[in-house]
């Protein structure tokens, strides 16, 4: 059982925020920088490239997004230090200055002018220097209130609603108390579940601001949208795996937010929350979309229940699956972390359940590799707003 | 054994919860709030993860879930028979 005494070993970063990984990452600004990332991150083994294909002429709300997600990633306690790699020096040194805020060390090198090779050289002797002092450092250890924990579920079925979902929510429920820091979000995945959530705000003011983020998501939808959207959200497994709607998908959605605790507060994509307590970030429903903008947020660890079996891991953010359908536990069992399919047998109670989860999350705290690590998923998925220039 | 899984009292559908539901075949299903238990006999097979209906359903009716609103009826559902995309839509989009 966790309380407010239980202790993890963590790295305490220079701006205070603890991470429970060690990355020391190669951060490309843009998609031409890939290539000369990814050479970095092989020629110095214990590094980390994280590829995308965004950053070019993007502008307004959309460009802030990629500047905010990539400056969050590069920010994120679970990352040492980060050298970054853009095609030009303005951007490049953009996200360099928003990583350096932290204080920790980071360094940028601009391809043009200088060819990939004259840069790779001197991004791999700079990253070269990041790892080995990286390696000195040493986990301490930390409070249970400086964790900062995110959900999201997908490939839901219906056993995510009655039982990987809830497991989440009793872990929350007990979380919460504890001064720790969480998210939920999936804005369309609310749909049909939005009035449930009056309840759970913690002052009308939150509920006036969570209420206007779900309906410019639901005009968003309405002006897109060719179809009654039964071919996308649900999706085909969704579908597959039982779910009709998607108001029963929403509801099993919400199960992740348990009973007890209030939303505190709400948080445009990959913004970071001021204070602890369970916030509510607007946000695409797509897994890695989703997992990409809690990690930006400055989240460490993350609850990743499953129905059908979603294999999705992040570069930073250590992902715990979570799964209670037995055939899927059955045929997919390398990526499922915490099996409660014991809860719809009546073998297994929620608390018993949420306590199974609890415990996993304090070993992948201390150190333990999640299935999704261990498999080397590193889905890093930039949310884009509209076109580019 | 349970067979599905109910998750309020009030719920018009039970969740099919382990393999090989057929059609015949006589299901217990656990009420999670009250735990209580009841019996249908299914009148369709019924995958793992898919819904059983435990009522009769008429064409615009309400299917309630989790105690809430989960989308409208669009074909006759009999009591055991498998309810899903071919006879219950979103109210939605």
């Amino acid at each position: 059982m966790i309380s407010k005494k239980t202790k993890f070993w963590g790295y305490k970063r220079e701006n205070g925020r603890v991470g429970i990984r060690n990355h020391v990452i190669i951060l490309p600004v843009d998609d031409l920088s890939n290539a000369a990332c990814e050479a970095v991150a092989n020629n110095i083994k214990g590094t980390m490239a994280i590829p995308h294909p965004y950053g070019r002429l993007q502008f307004g709300a959309d460009l802030d997004l990629h500047f905010r997600t990539l400056i969050g990633t590069g920010s994120n306690p679970n990352v040492a230090a980060v050298v970054v790699i853009g095609i030009e020096g303005g951007w490049t040194k953009k996200v360099v200055d928003g990583i350096a805020a932290t204080g920790k060390p980071v360094i940028g090198f601009g391809i043009e002018g200088h060819g990939d090779h004259q840069t790779i050289m001197h991004a791999s002797a700079a990253a070269k220097k990041f790892l080995q002092a990286a390696s000195e450092l040493h986990r301490v250890e930390c409070p249970i209130s400086d964790l900062w924990i995110s959900t999201k579920c997908g490939e839901s079925d219906t056993t995510s609603g009655c039982g990987a979902n809830p497991t989440v929510g009793n872990a929350f429920d007990k979380l919460y108390p504890l001064k720790t820091t969480l998210v939920f979000g999936e804005t369309s995945e609310i749909t049909g579940g939005e009035k449930l959530l009056e309840a759970r705000c913690r002052t009308p003011q939150v509920w006036k601001e969570f209420m206007g983020m779900f309906d410019r998501y639901q005009a968003m939808i309405e002006r897109h949208k060719t179809s009654d959207l039964s071919d996308s959200q649900p999706t085909k497994g969704n579908i597959a795996g039982g779910l009709t709607t998607i108001e029963e998908k929403a509801l099993g959605n919400i199960q992740k937010i348990g009973r007890k605790c209030k939303i505190d507060g709400v948080l445009d994509k990959a913004e970071t929350p001021s204070s602890p307590g369970l916030w509510f970030m607007d946000s695409s429903s797509a897994a890695a979309e989703m997992v990409t903008l809690c990690a930006a947020a400055g989240y460490v660890v993350h609850f990743f229940p499953t129905g059908q079996g979603n294999v999705i891991g992040n570069p930073i953010l250590p992902v715990i699956k979570i799964c209670a359908n037995p055939k899927t536990v059955r045929l997919m069992s390398e990526h499922i972390d915490v099996d409660t399919s014991g809860l719809l047998r009546r073998e297994m109670t929620m608390d018993q359940a949420g306590d199974a989860l609890l415990d996993n999350m304090m070993r992948t705290a201390n150190g333990r590799l999640t299935s999704a690590e261990a498999l080397g998923h590193r889905e890093f998925v930039l949310t884009r707003l509209y076109e580019s220039a | 054994m349970i067979h599905f899984v109910v998750h309020e009292k009030a719920d018009g559908v039970g969740v099919v919860v382990v393999e090989g539901c057929s059609k015949g075949s006589k299901a217990t299903g656990w009420i999670m709030e009250p735990d209580s238990t009841v019996k249908v006999e299914l009148k369709s097979d019924i995958p793992i993860g898919h819904k059983v209906a435990l009522k009769d359903f008429k064409v615009g009716e309400t299917v309630i879930k989790y105690g809430v609103d989960i989308g409208k009826v669009v074909a006759p559902i009999k009591k055991g028979e498998h309810l899903h995309v071919h006879n219950v839509k979103t109210k939605r989009w």
